[in-house]
């Protein structure tokens, strides 16, 4: 696999969290290697911070990833999460500014063709509906 | 004996998130997701379920470690807020603190952080309107510092009704978040009652 930007997508949903990363894949493929993770410890509606950094272990690369996230909690455990990487990892790591769908499908295309992770998140976050 | 303390602490504040539970995401309901209280009392919960593990520590550390499983386990975005507000409140020492003074050193440590990590402040209507005007009057020497805490936490409360929202999922609401209590800072205000219930024992 190419060492491309990878991406991981964090709704307080599964189902979404889910459908998008569908997306994602239907989109770029194996070009991009693509987490999710939705829902709190107990399998309801939120986010858990275990699970997000598990998600972005999954797919690390010193390329870096780029997070997509739904609503408030999401974000604020997504950064708990990258601070708790450890070993320097986080700085691989940015969350973008951008719709969960739209966001991730723009970022992955951009991540598809190599661009570094600052270009990726320019362009999910350049994203205009 | 920090012990004791610390499991008191403990007992208190899991019996206060768990009495309230339903109001807390009640009042979320309304301006929110309507997860608030059962968030907090999952995160709570889970660590009166460690409450020896936590209590066998020193009480930095035993703060410390209360804040990360309730970033770990609350599943909302309280989680981190309370977590971030107990780790670095544990942070500015492991002895509980000894003074009104240093309490309240300890508290603005605790919000400095939260502030950061919520990138918020006092007035939009968060727990910081709890948080922030308890640590002003503990930082005043007040001659009887629990009923000053609570005072300043029940007036931070109501005073969160008339403020618009301009953070969380309330801020989407822009000026109806108007007339509601904000759950955060209710949530800080039944904590704050309950550690000085605490104290008071002790």
């Amino acid at each position: 696999m190419s060492d491309n930007v990878s991406i991981v997508i964090v709704s307080h949903s599964r189902d979404v969290a889910k459908g998008a990363a569908d997306m994602v894949r239907q989109m770029v493929g194996e070009e991009v290697r693509v987490a999710f993770t939705g829902g709190n410890a107990d399998g309801g509606l939120g986010t858990d911070v275990a699970a997000i950094i598990a998600a972005i272990e999954s797919v690390y690369t010193a390329k870096g990833v780029a997070v997509l996230v739904d609503l408030g909690g999401a974000e604020t455990n997504s950064e708990m999460a990258i601070e708790m990487l450890g070993d320097g990892r986080g700085d691989n790591v940015v969350i973008c500014n951008a719709p969960v769908v739209e966001g991730a499908v723009m970022a992955a295309t951009e991540a598809a063709g190599g661009a570094s992770l600052a270009e990726v998140r320019a362009t999910a976050e350049d994203f205009q509906s | 004996m920090a012990e004791a303390l610390i499991r008191a602490l403990i007992a208190a504040a899991n019996q206060a998130v768990a009495a309230h539970r339903d109001e807390l995401s009640g009042l979320d309901r309304a301006i929110g997701d309507g997860d608030h209280g059962h968030n907090m009392a999952r995160g709570f919960g889970a660590i009166a379920e460690a409450a020896d593990e936590i209590a066998a520590l020193p009480f930095g550390k035993a703060l410390q470690k209360a804040g990360m499983t309730l970033v770990m386990k609350v599943g909302g975005a309280s989680g981190p807020l309370y977590g971030t507000l107990l780790m670095a409140m544990g942070k500015t020492g492991d002895e509980a603190p000894g003074t009104v003074a240093d309490a309240a050193a300890a508290l603005e440590a605790g919000i400095a952080a939260v502030k950061q990590r919520g990138k918020s402040d006092v007035g939009a209507k968060t727990m910081l309107d709890v948080l922030a005007p308890v640590a002003e009057a503990l930082r005043a020497a007040p001659p009887d510092p629990r009923a000053a805490a609570r005072a300043a936490a029940d007036e931070g409360l109501a005073a969160t009704r008339d403020m618009r929202a301009t953070k969380g999922r309330a801020a989407f609401l822009g000026e109806r978040s108007v007339g509601h209590l904000d759950p955060g800072a209710r949530s800080s205000a039944l904590l704050v009652h309950a550690v000085c219930d605490v104290l008071e024992k002790q």
